[in-house]
């Protein structure tokens, strides 16, 4: 049976892994290259790399440490920050990237899902979405969740799938930081409105969560976090026994 | 020396890196003569199969994979390189594979319960069918990473492994000299590097 997805994401700047609460006040973590093997060691099923800067400053990504990474590491990678062309797509798929995630780049020109997805496939298209509650809707935010733009997030969503976005990682920025669990009540809406996986990200702070995630809400794929695994609040390899433990088909 | 045949599809990035990583000797290259001398054969590809089997005939590779093949070679197909090694593909009309092996490739949609995603994505474990030397160095059960949404059909006589997912999915295929694994064993972590380990020593 297929197994539900554990994902640690690294945020990196400078060619650190950092992580902050609500997008704001980031602290160093570590290395990526040190991270990306211990969790790959310790049972990560994907790891997802943003970063977090680029789409900000115009910055391009570290694509040395990708490299670096994508050589000692032998399970799927994404990558995400600062894609806004079809070159950036091709930059990090040749550094051994295997999705690419577009944010703000979809944002800019609605054509970059289309044109990636004809040139490397559905399923290289990752489309990550910053979702916030704005006066009872859901809002697609911007540039590392620093821009209102005003889009309704459902339908941003269902327009990305169609284009040919093969999965969704849904961050909720209201739940993210917060570790008071993850956004179910968005979660479910994203799930109910597409048929590609769905990958939840924000507000996961212990194993509860990710159960009651998997339990609440059986059609999400993966669950993704950062700061709760690199400061080894919930280590990969318990958490996924808890899972087993608890009917939720995991690879352990 | 191992050639990873070089015909412009997908990412030979991570496949390299696993090969090197468990100390194997190859040679990414789409040079007819290099693929002659070589001991053992590898054809990725992901993306569209009409595309991929256009892009191995531009090149004139197929001709020579098949009488490689034929010589006793050994071969493994790796995704939509292991779909190409059969007969034909049924993707988006149909298209001639290299017809190493015996049977057809076909869309998951309408063969399996509609409520399950397309594509099929993720670590799915491996349902042994035969025992095979490929397997030598991993137990039933063991999972796998997955990105396909179409899939091997009618090769019981290669079939060795299947994935669950609605329906049995074909997952690994061998006969004689010709090997295939629809998954990504350079994306299966330790497992994955078990197979490539296994096949170099076929």
């Amino acid at each position: 049976m297929i197994t539900k997805r554990i994902i640690p994401c690294l945020d990196v700047k400078n060619g650190r892994v950092v992580k902050g609460v609500n997008f704001k006040g980031l602290s160093d973590v570590s290395s990526p290259i040190e991270l990306a093997k211990y969790y790959s060691d310790n049972g990560a099923d994907e790891l997802v790399f943003y970063d977090i800067t680029a789409s900000f400053e115009g910055r391009q990504l570290f694509t040395d440490i990708l490299k670096e990474v994508a050589s000692q590491i032998f399970i799927p990678l994404t990558v995400g920050g600062g894609i806004n062309t079809i070159d950036d797509f091709d930059r990090v798929l040749k550094c051994g990237a295997d999705k690419v995630s577009v944010n703000s780049g979809a944002i800019k020109n609605p054509l970059l899902i289309e044109q990636a997805a004809k040139k490397y496939g559905n399923q290289c298209v990752v489309l990550s979405v910053d979702i916030k509650r704005v006066d009872g809707a859901f809002h697609v935010f911007a540039k590392g969740g620093r821009e209102d733009t005003g889009i309704e997030a459902i339908e941003w969503i269902k327009q990305g799938v169609k284009n040919g976005a093969g999965e969704i990682v849904v961050n909720s920025i209201d739940t993210d930081g917060v570790k008071g669990g993850f956004d179910l009540e968005l979660l479910d809406m994203v799930c109910k409105a597409v048929s590609v996986p769905v990958i939840a990200s924000g507000g996961a702070g212990n194993m509860e969560h990710f159960v009651k995630l998997f339990k609440t809400l059986p059609s999400v794929d993966a669950g993704l976090a950062a700061s709760i695994f690199h400061f080894g609040e919930v280590k990969i390899s318990y958490l996924k026994k808890e899972l087993n433990n608890n009917g939720i088909v995991v690879r352990l | 020396m191992i050639a990873i045949i070089d015909y412009g599809v997908g990412n030979l990035f991570s496949l390299c890196s696993s090969f090197k990583a468990i100390g194997a000797d190859i040679c990414v290259t789409g040079d007819k003569e290099i693929i002659r001398k070589a001991d053992k054969l590898i054809l990725p590809g992901v993306g569209a199969f009409c595309d991929a089997a256009k892009k191995l005939s531009d090149l004139g590779l197929d001709e020579v994979i098949k009488e490689e093949v034929k010589k006793g070679k050994c071969i493994m197909g790796i995704c939509l390189g292991m779909q190409m090694l059969f007969e034909k593909s049924y993707e988006y009309g149909e298209h001639k594979g290299l017809g190493l092996l015996k049977g057809q490739v076909i869309g998951m949609e309408n063969t399996i319960p509609k409520d399950l995603k397309i594509p099929h994505i993720g670590w799915n474990s491996l349902h042994f069918k035969k025992e095979n030397p490929l397997f030598k160095y991993i137990k039933n059960g063991d999972c796998v990473y997955f990105v396909h949404s179409f899939y091997a059909y009618g090769c019981d006589d290669s079939l060795i492994a299947t994935a669950e997912y609605g329906n049995e999915l074909t997952a690994a295929v061998a006969k004689g000299n010709v090997y295939g694994c629809q998954f990504h064993p350079e994306k299966s972590g330790e497992v994955g590097l078990n197979i490539l380990k296994a096949f170099c020593e076929v």
